[in-house]
């Protein structure tokens, strides 16, 4: 699976670069350069994220996550999880690798999604450093605005996938 | 550019907002304060592990947490190159003007399955984003769009999602996901038809 994705990814950046290579050799460095200094700025963070899933889930107390957002938890977990996601800050390793945990540590799948699709959409950190930038302010407030149903009804429809 | 001109929007504004080179990226600060939590929540959590359950528990997880780590950094390296690759190549009036043609129901079809399609960061995304509002599309097709990158774009999904999750529950996720950015888009039709005012008066 791992394999198959990181040829479908890899497969995708040789297409890429050869496009940008038509066009020139400058703009196949521009873009070699750009890609690389992202990742090494991504670094550290993946790797306190990563290295610190594991750790997190081990120590999240079970009984709790259980009670709050766990499988039996129903609608209430989702609020709170959803609560949970619009409030936790930081890029893609902060909110997936204390989703990993929750989910480890015993929370129900369509919370942990509630909570993943609130964290996704709401980050208002996000909003604030590129989307008022890029785009003009109000249309960026409407996003926000018709966002906030949306981790209720991924849940929902989680929900209505898994029955049997 | 090649394409003819056959958009009711024609003015060179458009065309100099779409063929500009894209926007340079908002500074990053060194010091990051969420990667800092993030590392002081682990560095405490790893601690806790040690001191509770001992040495050896400890180095089962963090073995198992290297192996992830390792796992993903090609995919990450790969994940940054398409988002560079992209931000420099892609034709955005192009795929704007796909957008900018059509209202309707299928105007959010399109700009959800574009969100799905195109790869990259936040940085290669609101300009196109901005670039369809400009070629007329509505609020409606971008709300669609922005949710639909943000929920099931597939480089997402593979370079961070997956590795975390796990295939069974990225699936089930994004299965569950695929109807949002309709919703979003329907929603923000609504919202403008009620009176919400988004285009820019200066």
């Amino acid at each position: 699976m791992t394999l198959a994705v990181n040829i479908l990814l890899w497969l995708v950046v040789a297409v890429l670069a050869f496009i940008a290579n038509t066009r020139g050799r400058v703009l196949l460095n521009d873009g070699v350069r750009t890609g690389v200094g992202e990742f090494l700025r991504l670094l550290p963070r993946i790797g306190a994220g990563v290295i610190g899933a594991g750790f997190i889930a081990e120590v999240m107390p079970k009984a709790l996550v259980a009670l709050w957002i766990g499988p039996g938890s129903g609608f209430l977990g989702v609020v709170v999880a959803t609560l949970g996601g619009a409030l936790t800050p930081g890029g893609p390793v902060v909110g997936f690798s204390i989703g990993a945990a929750a989910l480890k540590s015993g929370a129900g799948a369509p919370q942990v999604i509630a909570y993943s699709t609130a964290w996704a959409l709401y980050a208002i950190h996000r909003l604030v450093i590129w989307e008022v930038p890029l785009m003009p302010p109000r249309v960026v407030w409407l996003r926000a605005l018709v966002s906030l149903p949306l981790p209720f009804i991924a849940a929902a429809l989680a929900m209505l996938l898994a029955q049997p | 550019m090649g394409t003819p001109q056959t958009s009711r929007v024609s003015s060179t504004n458009v065309r100099a907002a779409l063929t500009d080179s894209p926007p340079s990226r908002p500074r990053r600060r060194a010091f990051d304060w969420s990667t800092a939590i993030i590392a002081a929540v682990a560095f405490s959590a790893a601690a806790a592990v040690y001191w509770r359950d001992g040495r050896e528990h400890f180095l089962d997880i963090f073995g198992g947490d290297l192996t992830l780590f390792a796992e993903m950094l090609p995919k990450v390296l790969a994940g940054c190159l398409i988002g560079a690759f992209v931000t420099m190549i892609l034709p955005r009036e192009l795929v704007a003007r796909w957008v900018g043609h059509e209202s309707g129901f299928a105007g959010l079809l399109i700009a959800a399955f574009f969100g799905f399609l195109l790869p990259g960061g936040p940085i290669t995304i609101y300009p196109v984003a901005g670039a369809f509002l400009t070629m007329g599309a509505d609020a409606g097709a971008v709300c669609a769009f922005i949710v639909s990158w943000t929920l099931i774009g597939y480089t997402r999904a593979l370079v961070w999602e997956l590795p975390f999750f796990g295939p069974h529950f990225v699936i089930w996720r994004i299965v569950a996901a695929v109807p949002l950015p309709i919703i979003a888009g329907i929603l923000a039709r609504i919202v403008v038809r009620a009176g919400y005012v988004y285009e820019r008066s200066e």
